[in-house]
C-alpha cells in the first residue's frame, strides 16, 4: 500500500503549476516533481523551504579570505621577511595592498568551489550515478507529478485526471 | 498626485536657513590678514599641546626614535651654527608640503615635519638644554631644505610658511561650499545618467519609478548654475580652490606652464557651460517627451526618449570624464591619474541611484507610489550594493597601482592623503565598502525598508567623504575640519535639494501613463 505512487503527466508548465496548487489545497502529498526545465515559481507553489546555499557560500568566502590571509601573513611577513623591492614587509597590514588581489581571488574561489560541492553532495550528483528518471519524457516536454498513494486509489486517480492530466499512471514502487 | 507636505517643505527651509548660517559664519570666522591667520593656528594647537602633556611615555618613545633620525642627519650634512630658535613647534610642524612648490621639496618637507611633531611632543613636559639643543637641529633643517644656510633663512621660511596656512585658511569656506554643491549637483546627475540607461536599455521595472527619477534631476538647473558660477567665482580671483588659476603661481612653476594650453580660465568655463548645458538639455527634453507621451496616441516619444537616451550616454561619459579633471583633478594640478573619471563617475552614480531609492522609499510610505512594491525596492538595492563595490574597485585601483609602483610625482596625492586624512581617507572605504557589503548582501535585507535607508544614509555620507576628500586636500590642506562651514553647506545644498526634487514632484502624477513598459514594471516580481 504504502509503495504504490500515482505518476501524473503534464504537457504544460501552465497547467502543471495550477495542478500542483489544487494537489496542495486538497492535501495529497507530492513527492517529487520531474520537469525538463526550470518552472519559475513551482518551489514556492509546492511550498519547498528554500535554499541555504548562499549562506554556505557567504561562509565559504569567509574561509578562503582568512586561508589568503594567514597563508600571506605567514610566507610574506613571519617565515622570511624579506625586502622585495622596497615593499614594507614588516607587518601584514603595511604591505596589505600588494595582497588584496590574492585575498580577493581566493575569498571567491572557496566561495564559487566550495558551493558547487555542496550542491553535488546535496543533490547528491556525481559521475556514474544511475540517474533517478522515471520517465525519459520528463527530459524533453512533459512534466511529471509524483504522489504517494494514501487512502481510495481510484478516488485519487479521478482527481489528478481532472487537474489537466495527459496521462495518469499507479506504479508500484520498490 | 503629490503634495508637497508642509513639514517637510519647512524641514528644508530650516535647513536652508540653518545652512546659510552655518557657511556664513564660516565665511566670517576665514582669516583676512597672515596675522589672523597665525592666531588662529596658534589657538587650535595649544589645545593639541594640552593633550600631549597627558601622554610623556609616548612622548619619550617618539623622542628617542627622532634623535636618532636627527644624528642621522647630522651626519649627512655638516653641522651649522645658524640655530635660531625663534619658532615655536607649532610653525615647524606645519611646514605642510606646499602644492605649488616642486616634488622633492615636498617629500623633504614631509619627513622634516614628521621630525618636528615628535620633537613637540616631546619637548612640552621639561624642556632641558639637550631637547634645546636638538629642537635646534630640526630647525636648521626646516630652513637648510627651503632657503640654504644663511641666518635670515629661518625667518623668510616663517613667512612663507604663514601665508601658505593663511591661504588654506581663507579656501576653507569656498571649499566646504565647493564640495557640498558639487555632491548635490553630481548625485542628481548620477541619477540623470541612471535615468538614461534605464530607457536605453528598455528596462522593464523601472518606468513605475522615472517621475521619481526626472524630480531628482531636475535639481540639475539649479545645481549646476551655483556650480558654474563657483567656477566663475575661481576664474575671477574671489577664491584660490584652483591653484592653476593664479597667475603668480604658474608664472613660477613650470608644470602648471605646460598645462596652461588645457588649464586656462576662458577654456575651462567654455567647457564647464558646454558639459552643463548638454546635461540639463537631455534633462528637459527627456522630461518633456515623457510627460508627453502621457497624453500620445503613438510611441513616437517613447522612441525618441530612446534615442536621446542612447545619445546623451555617450555625451555623458566624454563630458564626465572631462569633468572630472577640470573640477576635481584640477585642485591638484601637478597630478594626474588616468581612471580618475570613472572613479569620480562611480562615487555620484551610487550616490544617485541610493538617492532614487530614499525617496521612492519615503514616497511609498507616504502612500503615494501604488504600484512600487518590494521587488523595485529589492532591484535599486542590489544596485546600491553592485556600485558600491564597483567603486571600491576603482578605489583600489588607483590607490594600489599608486601604491605599489610608489612613483613620487604620483604617490604625493596619497601620501598627502594618509598622513592628513587618515580618519576621512579609510573611514570612507569601510562607510563605501565594507558596511553597504555587509548590510546589502542580504537578499531579505534588501528588501526591508529601514535597511535600505540605513544602508543609503551609511552610502551618501560616505560619498560625500569621498568628494571631501577628493578637494580638501589640495585646498586646505592639514588645516581641514568637519565644522560649521562643511556641515552648514551640506544643510543649504540639502535644503535647497529637498525644495527643487520634492517642489517638481508635485507638478506632474507619479505614474508615468503611456510608457509601452509600464505595465510590465506595475507586474515587476522578482
Amino acid at each position: 500500500m504504502s509503495n504504490k505512487v500515482l505518476h501524473v503527466l503534464y504537457n504544460d508548465d501552465d497547467i502543471l503549476m495550477d495542478a500542483v496548487r489544487r494537489t496542495r489545497a486538497a492535501h495529497h502529498h507530492i513527492e517529487e516533481v520531474y520537469t525538463p526545465f526550470p518552472v519559475h515559481g513551482l518551489d514556492k507553489a509546492m511550498g519547498l523551504a528554500p535554499t541555504r546555499i548562499a549562506i554556505a557560500s557567504f561562509l565559504y568566502g569567509l574561509v578562503g579570505l582568512s586561508v589568503a590571509t594567514a597563508m600571506m601573513r605567514y610566507i610574506m611577513i613571519v617565515d622570511w621577511p624579506q625586502d622585495i623591492g622596497g615593499k614594507p614587509s614588516f607587518s601584514y597590514i603595511q604591505n596589505m595592498p600588494a595582497f588584496v588581489p590574492v585575498m580577493f581571488e581566493l575569498t571567491v574561489f572557496f566561495a564559487a568551489h566550495l558551493m558547487v560541492i555542496t550542491f553535488y553532495m546535496r543533490s547528491k550528483l556525481w559521475p556514474f550515478k544511475q540517474a533517478e528518471n522515471p520517465d525519459v519524457r520528463t527530459t524533453d516536454d512533459h512534466f511529471l507529478m509524483e504522489i504517494a498513494v494514501h487512502g481510495d486509489e481510484n478516488e485519487l486517480v479521478a482527481f489528478f485526471q481532472e487537474t489537466g492530466a495527459v496521462e495518469v499512471k499507479v506504479i508500484e514502487k520498490h | 498626485m503629490y503634495t508637497f507636505s508642509s513639514k517637510l517643505r519647512t524641514f528644508a527651509f530650516i535647513l536652508m536657513v540653518l545652512g546659510a548660517l552655518g557657511v556664513g559664519y564660516s565665511f566670517f570666522t576665514a582669516p583676512s590678514t597672515v596675522e589672523e591667520a597665525e592666531a588662529i593656528v596658534a589657538a587650535g594647537h595649544h589645545g593639541g599641546h594640552g593633550e600631549a602633556e597627558h601622554h610623556d611615555e609616548t612622548a619619550a618613545e617618539a623622542h628617542g626614535h627622532d634623535a636618532a633620525e636627527a644624528d642621522a642627519h647630522n651626519a649627512a650634512e655638516p653641522a651649522t651654527d645658524s640655530v635660531v630658535v625663534n619658532h615655536t613647534e607649532e610653525e615647524v610642524a606645519h611646514t605642510a608640503p606646499d602644492s605649488a612648490s616642486p616634488v622633492a621639496i615636498e617629500e623633504h618637507a614631509d619627513t622634516l615635519a614628521a621630525t618636528a611633531e615628535a620633537h613637540h611632543d616631546a619637548a612640552s613636559p621639561t624642556g632641558d638644554a639637550a631637547e634645546a639643543g636638538h629642537e635646534g637641529h630640526a630647525h636648521s633643517e626646516v630652513a637648510a631644505a627651503h632657503e640654504g644656510h644663511d641666518a635670515h633663512a629661518d625667518h623668510d621660511a616663517h613667512k612663507e610658511h604663514a601665508e601658505h596656512v593663511f591661504h588654506q585658511l581663507q579656501n576653507k569656506p569656498w571649499a566646504a561650499l565647493y564640495v557640498a554643491a558639487l555632491f548635490f549637483t553630481l548625485l542628481s546627475l548620477g541619477a540623470l545618467a541612471f535615468y538614461g540607461i534605464q530607457n536605453a536599455a528598455q528596462a522593464g521595472w523601472s518606468p513605475v519609478l522615472f517621475r521619481v527619477m526626472e524630480g531628482i534631476t531636475s535639481y540639475l538647473i539649479p545645481g549646476c548654475i551655483i556650480v558654474f558660477l563657483l567656477l566663475v567665482a575661481g576664474v575671477l580671483h574671489f577664491h584660490h580652490l584652483f591653484i592653476w588659476l593664479d597667475p603668480e603661481v604658474v608664472a613660477k612653476d613650470h608644470l602648471i606652464q605646460g598645462k596652461s594650453g588645457y588649464l586656462n580660465g576662458p577654456f575651462f568655463l567654455i567647457r564647464a557651460a558646454i558639459f552643463m548645458g548638454g546635461w540639463i538639455f537631455y534633462r528637459q527634453y527627456s522630461r518633456k517627451n515623457s510627460l508627453l507621451q502621457d497624453e500620445a496616441t503613438d510611441n513616437s516619444y517613447y522612441k525618441k526618449n530612446f534615442k536621446a537616451a542612447a545619445a546623451f550616454l555617450v555625451f555623458f561619459i566624454v563630458s564626465e570624464s572631462i569633468m572630472s579633471w577640470d573640477w576635481i583633478m584640477s585642485v591638484d594640478p601637478h597630478w594626474y591619474s588616468t581612471l580618475f573619471g570613472w572613479y569620480v563617475f562611480a562615487s555620484f552614480f551610487v550616490s544617485g541611484i541610493t538617492t532614487i531609492a530614499l525617496i521612492t522609499l519615503y514616497l511609498k510610505s507616504r502612500g503615494y507610489l501604488e504600484y512600487v512594491n518590494t521587488s523595485h525596492i529589492h532591484d535599486l538595492a542590489k544596485f546600491m550594493f553592485g556600485i558600491s563595490v564597483f567603486w571600491t574597485y576603482l578605489w583600489f585601483s588607483q590607490f594600489m597601482l599608486m601604491w605599489y609602483a610608489d612613483i613620487p610625482e604620483e604617490v604625493v596625492y596619497f601620501k598627502m592623503r594618509i598622513e592628513n586624512y587618515n580618519l576621512p581617507f579609510f573611514g570612507m572605504v569601510v562607510m563605501n565598502f565594507v558596511l553597504p557589503i555587509l548590510i546589502l548582501i542580504n537578499t531579505d535585507f534588501k528588501r526591508l525598508s529601514w535597511i535600505v535607508v540605513l544602508a543609503g544614509t551609511i552610502i551618501l555620507c560616505g560619498h560625500y567623504v569621498d568628494f571631501y576628500n577628493m578637494i580638501m586636500p589640495a585646498t586646505v590642506g592639514d588645516q581641514w575640519f568637519i565644522g560649521a562651514g562643511e556641515i552648514g553647506a551640506v544643510m543649504f545644498f540639502l535644503g535647497l535639494f529637498i525644495l527643487v526634487v520634492f517642489t517638481t514632484l508635485t507638478k506632474q502624477p507619479l505614474l508615468a501613463k503611456r510608457n509601452p513598459l509600464i505595465e510590465e514594471s506595475k507586474h515587476f516580481q522578482y
